[in-house]
């Protein structure tokens, strides 16, 4: 809402500066986007009577004027435009002048003509777009005054960003009733000549409401001798400030009015009308309706029309019809002021794709007691910028009269929500100054609501009026009464952010993708049509198709931001990501969200002088999440896996206690050139809640003491099938180690020529202790031997070297 | 007998002396003690002595092996320190070289700073909640105050899974889903940070971002609580020294409503380009709960009262690392995200 102080000032005395008043509106819930001065630039632009016109000796398009701008001397000035006479008053920018859009007007020659200034269309004076000609003045106007204070340009406008709630506010006039309030001041309202009585004419007009639910109110009142032409300057510029275009003069008062009061007013060509007949009823079922703009408007019966005798010419508060609208030719209107019901405005005008400034102001709630006046207002106007001649009378059909709401206060209710001892007289006071009826009754107060207010409905919103009257700054800072014990993070709040730890000190980075992904991503994952996780949450109204469905796994999203990443030349990367994923249940159910850990590599870990990269491969992820569930205490077992979009042969199944937590692979080859990825990637997802409810409660972990006698350590290499899974021998090695067997782990795996085809070999690096003794030689000997026996004897294995290391 | 003793004293001290390294002085503890020795062979000799000189020339003896051992010791360690001292100097690195390339990662920073918002509101005694992303329009709209056709749900553009399901466009559903299920038991203390969706993108929108909701419910929570706790978060987010200020605003479901700003941590209030000149700088949106939301989910409002406020994590962190672009939240460019 942009508001004209020079407008206000007509409503209200402002008794301090611009700046201030912006800072009192903000402070009291009336945001001051901005404070714009559209006239700002423009300097040294006077008003000049063109004396003489002639033709310019040297050039056909050109007219040389001879100007007196009260300056005591004829002006010079060349002039393209040839829209003006002898005799009229214009705007004349002289030598030095600045306009609209920082233009400066020097003394120039044209053709061997020195022009003094330069005379000055509505545009350059910052005064609408018109650009067709030179803007001429009343006659009456002074010559040699000041431009810039006789159009008002010296205006300051106020942008206002004004919350859903206060349609009140659209308006002038309710801006002024607000700056009436913060400063204790009365409200000046337009006092619109007594309206004459009726005469035959308006008789005429019947205004027929069949629907009162959605129409309490319609006023109606002719004007005649209607001549449509431009409107006078002071209501264009106040119009074109306001943001709205001027058309011409009886449509510009309609706008003019509800900028002014916020009543929205429609005038038709009351010739047009059949039978001169007002109906305000339910479209008819297939009832069409060209609109002002064009279109064709296929209406439904929840849809609020005014009719006439024949049919539908206007979307009651959203748009007229073309057939009735006011044209050139128009001698008659009837001009409209009404009250719909809000959300059936808002209703069409969304269901129609149509929002105007009118529907804006319906859908906000009208103020019901203020149709008339504003048709009185329109008319008033009609008459003095010779637009028409008001018929006198009205009509005023009104079924449903506004009856005051009133409202219990409890002022000590007041200081109890906000936490301000407020005196009862205070509370009284300001709902005063707001317009507010109020009236004592024991230790309430009743309130009774203006009819513009239409925001306010229970002791709550008068709560509001005071706290943002008296000064939400004037509030103390208290802390809630009570004990405040600390809280903490649940248990599984709190392993979510172990898990953050745990993947950045392994070198991922932490990644935050959408949620949305495309539709396609489930193709470049190559996952088979009817495949579980194609079953997806789809967003009905999607920003685009590549935001199409909720996604079902985390995978897309990390291949995206490795690729990305590649592209911009990070040839090496590695990512997590915690978030959810969600799976469609069951029709009429919220679908399950489930949290899951994502991890994507690709490349290798930085390379230094002194140390060799290492690939950020399969095993490289399969390190992290063993340090995680490590972390975590959980027991995790990894097994031969398949997923469509992994290397059918670097896969594998994550499992603990039973359950499967997730998978880990390399990314297939067809996936990764899907995504454009430069080079091999490795992936995991896992389930967090599976994850964290393997995860023990409290780890049990007690610590044992140092040991008190030294190890023997041993390697031990043996030949062996490789289609048995390492997993696999090393548990057989535990067990046949026995309690003695302290740690085992593979350091090396070898196949080569040496090494028998279809085998390889396994290096084992063991640690032997006993807690209570210092083991013989002949001990550990009898486990090795034990070792060796069983993995022969289960996989035929033979052993290749086994040596003592310390 | 005893001046060959001597001279051998003398020769082996010599030798000692000239000895360049532990390497050679060990050949001259060969030459002179070991079995073969120039010492031991002589002191071998003794046994031809009389009876008489035995004892006078067995002493003599003893001191010379005790003195050429004494001499090889200390030469021993003077050999020692100096081969050591040597060692050190060949051992120099280029200190400025670069250290062992480690390789760590970063928590994403809106996850930093949810966490530290966490951390403030759970000193205050504030637990966190959780709900769906995906949720009914019931939570979302009808039980905040926003029934259908309400012109406030045009403050919040929306994505529809189908007419009653949505993606939350806030994380004020939790409160409901909150209050629903501790009704009518007080106090509430809850923050709910969490993905919220709208349907806008540019360079100041994204379609997703991140919220933390909070509300406290109780008997006697008033709007000076709100400003209370709110400054505090400020000051312990933004440091000691910043300013809260209070706007009268408009949400359907809290009444009174405020739009919070802090002095701007860029220019301390004073105008720069970042506050637009005002010196403020608005980060939150608060206000009490509104009587209908307690009344449908259970609580009689004029028993208990209630607060509650709403910020965005983008934009906290936004201030906090002075970043200006939205849109880097979601790129995930490893140049941002390991820059904090």
């Amino acid at each position: 809402m942009r508001v004209s102080l020079q407008w206000l000032q007509e409503f209200v005395d402002l008794p301090v500066g611009v700046g201030e008043l912006a800072d009192k509106l903000t402070m009291a819930g009336l945001a001051v986007d901005a404070v714009e001065e559209p006239g700002k630039e423009i300097a040294g632009v006077v008003t000049g009577r063109i004396n003489r016109i002639e033709r310019h000796p040297d050039a056909d398009r050109l007219l040389v004027c001879r100007v007196d701008a009260g300056r005591g001397e004829e002006l010079t000035i060349v002039t393209g435009a040839t829209n003006m006479r002898e005799g009229d008053i214009v705007p004349v920018a002289l030598e030095g002048a600045r306009l609209a859009g920082g233009v400066t007007i020097r003394r120039g020659k044209f053709r061997g003509v020195v022009s003094q200034g330069m005379l000055c269309a509505a545009d350059e004076l910052g005064i609408g777009e018109d650009h067709s000609g030179i803007l001429i003045l009343p006659p009456d106007t002074p010559v040699g005054a000041d431009a810039k204070k006789l159009l008002g340009l010296d205006d300051v406008i106020l942008e206002l960003d004004l919350t859903p709630n206060r349609g009140d506010c659209l308006s002038v006039l309710g801006v002024a009733r607000e700056v009436a309030a913060l400063f204790k001041l009365p409200v000046r309202l337009p006092e619109p000549p007594p309206r004459l009585p009726a005469d035959p004419g308006i008789g005429q007009v019947r205004v027929d409401i069949e629907a009162p639910d959605l129409c309490r109110r319609y006023v109606a009142r002719l004007a005649a001798a209607v001549k449509p032409g431009p409107s006078p300057l002071w209501m264009q510029r106040r119009l074109f400030a306001a943001g709205v275009r001027p058309i011409f003069n009886v449509v510009d008062v309609t706008n003019y009015v509800m900028l002014e009061l916020g009543q929205p007013l429609h005038a038709f060509d009351y010739d047009t009308l059949a039978e001169g007949r007002i109906v305000v009823r339910r479209a008819r079922p297939g009832e069409v309706l060209l609109t002002l703009d064009g279109v064709e408007r296929h209406l439904t019966p929840d849809m609020l029309v005014i009719a006439d005798a024949a049919g539908a010419v206007a979307v009651a508060g959203v748009m007229g019809g073309e057939a009735t609208g006011v044209a050139g030719h128009t001698t008659r209107i009837l001009l409209e002021s009404a009250w719909f019901d809000p959300s059936n405005i808002r209703r069409t005008s969304r269901q129609l794709g149509l929002r105007s400034e009118a529907s804006l102001r319906f859908e906000k709630g009208v103020d019901l007691e203020g149709c008339l006046r504003a048709a009185d207002r329109a008319m008033q106007l009609i008459a003095d910028i010779g637009a028409g001649e008001p018929l006198p009378g009205a009509v005023d059909a009104y079924p449903v009269p506004h009856t005051p709401r009133t409202i219990v206060v409890r002022p000590e209710r007041v200081a109890e929500i906000l936490g301000v001892g407020l005196a009862r007289g205070k509370v009284e006071e300001i709902l005063d100054r707001l317009g507010f009826q109020v009236r004592t009754d024991g230790e309430e107060l009743l309130a009774q609501v203006p009819s513009y207010r239409v925001d306010v409905h229970r002791e709550i919103d008068l709560v509001e009026e005071v706290a943002r009257l008296y000064g939400y700054d004037r509030v103390p800072e208290t802390l809630p009464y009570g004990d405040t014990t600390p809280a903490c993070r649940t248990r599984h709040q709190a392993l979510f952010d172990r898990v953050r730890d745990v993947m950045t000190a392994c070198g991922l980075t932490e990644a935050i993708t959408y949620s949305f992904i495309s539709a396609a991503s489930f193709d470049r994952l190559c996952l088979p049509a009817g495949h579980p996780l194609r079953h997806a949450v789809r967003l009905a109204n999607p920003l685009s198709e590549e935001q199409g469905v909720m996604r079902t796994l985390l995978l897309p999203g990390l291949l995206e931001t490795l690729a990305r990443n590649a592209q911009r030349g990070a040839a090496s990367a590695a990512f997590f990501e915690i978030g959810r994923v969600f799976l469609p249940v069951r029709d009429g159910q919220l679908p399950h969200e489930g949290n899951r850990l994502g991890l994507a590599l690709t490349g290798e870990t930085p390379r230094g002088w002194n140390r060799r990269p290492a690939p950020l491969d399969f095993f490289y992820l399969k390190g992290v999440l063993e340090v995680l569930a490590d972390r975590l205490g959980v027991d995790v077992t990894w097994e031969r896996g398949a997923q469509p979009f992994c290397h059918p042969g670097r896969t594998a199944r994550i499992v603990a206690g039973g359950v499967e937590l997730g998978w880990a692979g390399e990314v297939h080859p067809d996936v990764t050139a899907a995504y454009d990825l430069p080079g091999r990637a490795a992936a995991a997802e896992l389930d967090l809640e599976a994850l964290l409810q393997a995860a023990p409660e409290r780890r049990t972990t007690r610590f044992a003491g140092l040991p008190r006698f030294p190890s023997v350590n041993r390697d031990l290499a043996v030949i062996i099938d490789a289609a048995v899974p390492a997993a696999a021998v090393l548990a057989a090695v535990r067990e046949a180690g026995g309690p003695l067997l302290q740690e085992v782990s593979i350091f090396d795996v070898f196949r080569g020529p040496q090494i028998p085809a279809g085998c390889r070999s396994l290096a084992f690096a063991m640690r032997f202790r006993a807690p209570d003794r210092t083991l013989t030689e002949e001990e550990v000997n009898a486990r090795l031997e034990a070792i060796v026996d069983a993995l022969a004897s289960r996989w035929g294995a033979q052993l290749r070297s086994g040596r003592e290391t310390t | 007998m005893q001046e060959e003793l001597l001279s051998v004293a003398a020769e082996a001290e010599t030798a000692i002396q000239v000895a360049g390294s532990v390497a050679d002085l060990e050949e001259v503890r060969v030459r002179f003690l070991g079995k073969k020795g120039k010492l031991t062979q002589l002191m071998r000799g003794m046994g031809r002595l009389s009876p008489e000189e035995r004892p006078r020339v067995g002493r003599v003896a003893n001191e010379v092996k005790e003195r050429i051992e004494r001499a090889l010791a200390a030469r021993r360690d003077l050999l020692l320190e100096e081969e050591k001292a040597a060692r050190l100097v060949r051992e120099t690195v280029d200190v400025t070289l670069p250290g062992t390339p480690l390789f760590v990662g970063c928590w994403h920073p809106l996850s930093a700073v949810r966490r530290e918002i966490e951390d403030i509101f759970l000193g205050m005694g504030f637990s966190i909640a959780e709900g769906p992303e995906v949720e009914l329009d019931y939570y979302n709209f009808e039980a905040l105050n926003l029934p259908k056709d309400h012109p406030a749900r045009d403050m919040q553009d929306t994505f529809f899974i189908n007419g009653e399901v949505l993606l939350r466009t806030h994380t004020s559903p939790v409160q409901v889903r909150t209050l629903e299920k501790t009704a009518p038991r007080v106090p509430v203390k809850i923050i709910c940070p969490g993905k919220v969706y709208r349907r806008d993108d540019d360079a100041t929108h994204s379609p997703m971002f991140h919220q933390v909701e909070g509300l406290a419910v109780d008997t006697r929570i008033t709007f000076a609580d709100l400003k209370g706790v709110l400054a505090e978060f400020a000051r312990r987010m933004f440091g000691p020294e910043t300013r809260t200020r209070f706007r009268p605003s408009y949400f359907p479901f809290t009444e009174p409503s405020a739009e919070v700003d802090i002095s701007c941590v860029i220019c301390k209030g004073k105008g720069c380009r970042v506050c637009s000149g005002t010196g403020w700088l608005e980060i939150l949106g608060a206000g009490m709960v509104h009587p209908r939301v307690l009344e449908v989910s259970g609580y009689d409002a004029e028993k208990v009262t209630g607060f509650a406020f709403g910020m965005g994590i983008e934009r906290i962190a936004m201030l906090k690392y002075g970043i200006e672009d939205l849109r880097l939240f979601f790129d995930n460019d490893l140049r941002f995200l390991q820059a904090f």
